[in-house]
């Protein structure tokens, strides 16, 4: 077999203002015509600098050394580290095309998707307009666009994220490349659109016979698509194997740390079951700390626009001690919830009433005497700090809002205390939240959430900005803290087997409808609704047999 | 070095202006460095004028009798003398003086003003907001100079007295740069409002005021220095047009570099230079001075403009991330480098 891509020793070097950053050592990698070569690794390991360097696409602060040879389809070998000016545009596009994370900002929103598809054409070859248009029309036919013919015309926005993922895919096989290297294609994506796009990208392979070098953290995703897997851990790559070989029998510690700490489904069943049994019966009977009856949200349209309704008719339940997820694709309208729930966004109709205080016209004031019974961890942990004060003056922060200590300084103790409850060094208290890592981070955003005992906590995404292996320490974290002390809590995720893992109760949400709820095993394990039946299809799992198992099921639910 | 960029810089190294001279290298250092220089001298010139100025500036005549109108350069007087009779080296290094009063009163009064209201305006909004920018905008849309005059009209009442003078001055100028503090500090407290900190303090329960002066005040004046530094320039040729157009302090109360260039225009075509060159120079010079450290930080501010000392080989491995925890406190986060993590999922 030939290839395409072989890298030499590669190493690159980026100058930042604390130094020289070293983010690839020593990598040797070779991708082989016609396959998927799936680099995986955490943030920080280097994948993305790795594949960016076969387009030439470092930036000029970095510092290449090495070879990356990368052999056209007519067999010319080029050295992209030591290209440069014309040399280096002529191979982009015609021999190695990229495909980048986000579909949103990888098309330029003032020039239609036809035009953009046919100016890499243009750029490489002599060709009219009618002739590259035709061409745009034939390359998005065959991705899959719906009637080309018009929608060649369209702008980016009228595109749905995973069409507009499509756009991106067509102009990277417009020139036919030996090589696409795909920077986490299906990131930004909802599960039931990734599936689609990992089934394009398969029909690249296949099809148009190109190489692609996949870039991802989501080892279900690797299971699904690569044929080849290269796992890369801070600049070097310590494991290359086939996948089935991989995934069954890893040899390197850190591969088999990375494999272990995906979540699966069914793994949470024990934990739920385990929970239930520890509850008195009278239980059921509690009062609710939350209860919605036809909740209904609406974001008020701007001038001449509809209002956009979030929320519609959602009714549920949390009971005290009672951990329910609340799963959704974006849009879906889960964080609403969650918002509305803190008071953050006001609830428009039916009924929410939080710990006996009802939200519907709730004016501040009303809501202030639960606040400190309510805490909230937030998506993003790089943001949901003040980067301005410490981290123990931040945790403090809702001890001195609601008078427990006169100031940051007089609460350092309870703070401590806090810091070793979700595993911190007492010492990280006199850090700046720029000098923890996210997990770090998060955990410390879990720490402010709890330092008022709050009898419910609402934690939105919380481990959707980590990696992998840190998800699943944050998880565990949260399972033994909520064993310990008993608060009832909302779990919003996008990923049904986070949720999983955690929640007592999963509700589904589509389209700011509730479509189904109910106990863990009876939504994951016997779905009713059809929406629900095809958000779990399309999860890709972790183990390579299994997926194309349900790879199958999958395309046979479309057909 | 992994170990020194984890230890915390000292205070001094912190500091606005040293910590950007640390971090800047080649042309934008030298432009920096030459701002700081006039911009230092100016300062010191302002300060130390009673010890530096051979004369006063109102003075007409010494020991040895009236020095004379327009004496060419030379021992006694090493600028020469003006129209009027005056030290032009005396008047000079007290118009620094001034200068700098105006500049001090004017940031110090539009700050204050600027920032609250763009405060208040941006973190409530609503009507209140509303007109604040307009009127804003209302000001801008004024010639600044004409705006001065009448501010300067208005204050000093045709009176003109040195503090008279320098608060007319300096409240005209007020008047103008409020809105650009009010823009620039409601620009920043509408982004900072909707970071998940301050709504994290809004969960928390703290009430507006804490919200304000606590998460999001603090935040939002990271631009000023910037701002500061290109008004102080503004400042002083705003004065020295007042000053030049007759608006400005008279010369018995004040030096005003303005003025004396006014006084000057006649001697030019005489063939007199040194009562023209040397305050026009002045003002050149110290402006110049100030906007090269504005421009500088500006740049500086901006990591897309900063450059950055060439890549070496690293001296060791930065993979960990900056304030590593290191070895040994339980805790193997891995590899998770990046300072702004990938959002796996867009917020709905």
């Amino acid at each position: 077999m030939t290839d395409v891509v072989q890298i030499r020793d590669l190493s690159v070097t980026f100058a930042t203002d604390a130094g020289a950053v070293r983010a690839v050592d020593g990598v040797t990698l070779d991708v082989h015509a016609g396959e998927v070569l799936a680099v995986v690794g955490e943030s920080g390991s280097g994948k993305s600098v790795t594949a960016s360097s076969i387009l030439g696409l470092l930036p000029e602060t970095a510092s290449v050394g090495g070879a990356v040879v990368v052999t056209g389809r007519d067999g010319h070998e080029v050295d992209v580290a030591t290209l440069k000016g014309d040399a280096l545009r002529e191979l982009r596009g015609e021999t190695a095309a990229m495909v980048f994370q986000e579909p949103s900002t990888s098309l330029n929103p003032v020039y239609t998707v036809g035009w953009q598809i046919a100016e890499g054409l243009r750029a490489h070859r002599r060709i009219s307009k009618k002739a590259a248009r035709a061409e745009a029309i034939d390359v998005m036919r065959r991705v899959g666009i719906p009637d080309p013919e018009t929608r060649v015309d369209h702008y980016p926005h009228q595109f749905s994220g995973g069409q507009k993922q499509r756009v991106v895919i067509a102009q990277a096989l417009a020139l036919n490349p030996g090589v696409i290297v795909a920077d986490e294609p299906t990131t930004a994506l909802d599960v039931t659109v990734q599936a689609e796009i990992l089934d394009l990208l398969r029909r690249c392979r296949d099809e148009f016979g190109a190489a692609i070098v996949l870039i991802t953290h989501n080892m279900g995703v690797v299971a699904d698509l690569a044929d080849r897997v290269a796992v890369m851990y801070q600049g070097k790559v310590v494991e290359q194997a086939d996948v089935r070989e991989l995934f069954a029998e890893p040899r390197e510690a850190y591969t088999r740390q990375l494999l272990g700490s995906v979540p699966r489904i069914g793994v949470g069943l024990a934990r739920a079951a385990e929970r239930a049994s520890r509850r008195s019966p009278e239980w059921d009977a509690a009062a609710p700390v939350v209860e919605a009856r036809d909740l209904r949200i609406v974001y008020p349209g701007r001038l001449r626009q509809p209002d956009f309704v979030a929320v519609d008719g959602v009714s549920f339940a949390i009971r005290p001690g009672e951990v329910l997820g609340l799963v959704g694709e974006s849009g879906s309208g889960k964080t609403t919830i969650g918002r509305a729930m803190a008071g953050l966004t006001p609830v428009s109709g039916g009924s929410l009433s939080v710990l006996g205080v009802e939200m519907l016209a709730a004016k501040e004031r009303a809501i202030r005497p639960i606040r400190s019974r309510v805490g909230f961890v937030f998506q993003d942990p790089a943001t949901s700090f003040n980067p301005l004060l410490t981290i123990a003056q931040c945790i403090a922060e809702p001890l001195v809002v609601h008078g427990r200590f006169r100031n940051p300084a007089a609460a350092r103790g309870r703070v401590d205390e806090l810091l070793e409850a979700v595993q911190l060094p007492r010492s990280y208290g006199d850090r700046f939240p720029h000098e923890l890592s996210g997990g770090q981070r998060q955990r410390a955003s879990l720490a402010r959430a709890l330092a008022l005992d709050p009898e419910l906590l609402i934690a939105d995404e919380p481990t959707s900005a980590l990696d992998v292996s840190v998800q699943a320490r944050v998880l565990d974290l949260f399972d033994e803290l909520h064993r310990e002390l008993g608060f009832a809590a909302l779990f919003i995720s996008h990923d049904l087997a986070v949720v999983d893992m955690l929640a007592d109760r999963i509700a589904v949400l589509h389209r700011g409808a509730l479509v189904e709820e109910g106990t863990g095993a009876r939504v994951l394990g016997d779905p009713q609704d059809p929406y629900t039946q095809r958000l779990l299809a399309s999860l890709p799992v972790p183990d390579p047999e299994e997926q194309a198992r349900r790879r199958a099921e999958w395309e046979a639910m479309r057909a | 070095m992994a170990t020194t960029a984890s230890a915390r810089p000292s205070l001094f190294q912190r500091l606005p202006v040293i910590s950007q001279v640390r971090s800047s290298v080649g042309l934008q250092r030298g432009m920096l460095i030459a701002g700081l220089l006039l911009t230092g001298i100016f300062v010191l010139t302002a300060i130390f004028a009673p010890l530096l100025a051979p004369y006063g500036f109102a003075q007409l005549r010494d020991d040895d009798g009236a020095f004379g109108a327009l004496q060419e350069p030379s021992a006694a007087h090493l600028l020469g003398t003006t129209t009027g009779g005056y030290d032009v080296l005396s008047r000079l290094i007290w118009g620094a003086r001034t200068a700098l009063y105006v500049i001090v009163v004017a940031v110090i009064a539009s700050i204050v003003v600027g920032v609250a209201l763009g405060l208040i305006a941006g973190y409530f909004g609503g009507w209140l907001d509303r007109i604040l920018v307009v009127v804003a905008d209302a000001l801008y849309s004024f010639p600044s100079l004409l705006l001065a005059i009448v501010v300067a009209i208005v204050v000093s009442g045709g009176q003109s007295s040195m503090w008279g003078g320098i608060l007319a001055a300096a409240l005209s100028i007020t008047v103008i740069f409020i809105p650009q503090y009010l823009r620039v500090t409601r620009a920043e407290v509408v982004r900072i409002k909707s970071e998940p900190f301050v709504e994290s303090a809004r969960v928390i329960g703290a009430s507006h005021a804490r919200i304000m002066t606590r998460h999001v005040l603090r935040n939002s004046t990271r631009t000023l220095p910037l701002i500061i530094t290109l008004n102080a320039s503004e400042a002083i040729l705003t004065l020295a047009a007042l000053g030049f157009l007759g608006f400005g302090i008279e010369p018995t109360a004040a030096a005003e570099w303005g003025y004396d260039l006014n006084r000057a225009v006649s001697d030019v075509t005489s063939g007199i230079w040194w009562t023209a060159l040397f305050p026009g120079l002045a003002i050149v010079l110290s402006v110049m001075g100030l906007t090269l450290v504005g421009e500088s930080l500006n740049d500086l501010a901006d990591p897309r403009l900063r450059r950055r000392a060439a890549g070496g080989e690293p001296a060791e491995d930065l993979l960990a991330p900056e304030g590593d925890p290191g070895s040994g406190d339980g805790d193997t986060d891995l590899a998770e480098a990046s300072a702004t993590p990938m959002t796996k999922e867009g917020t709905v």
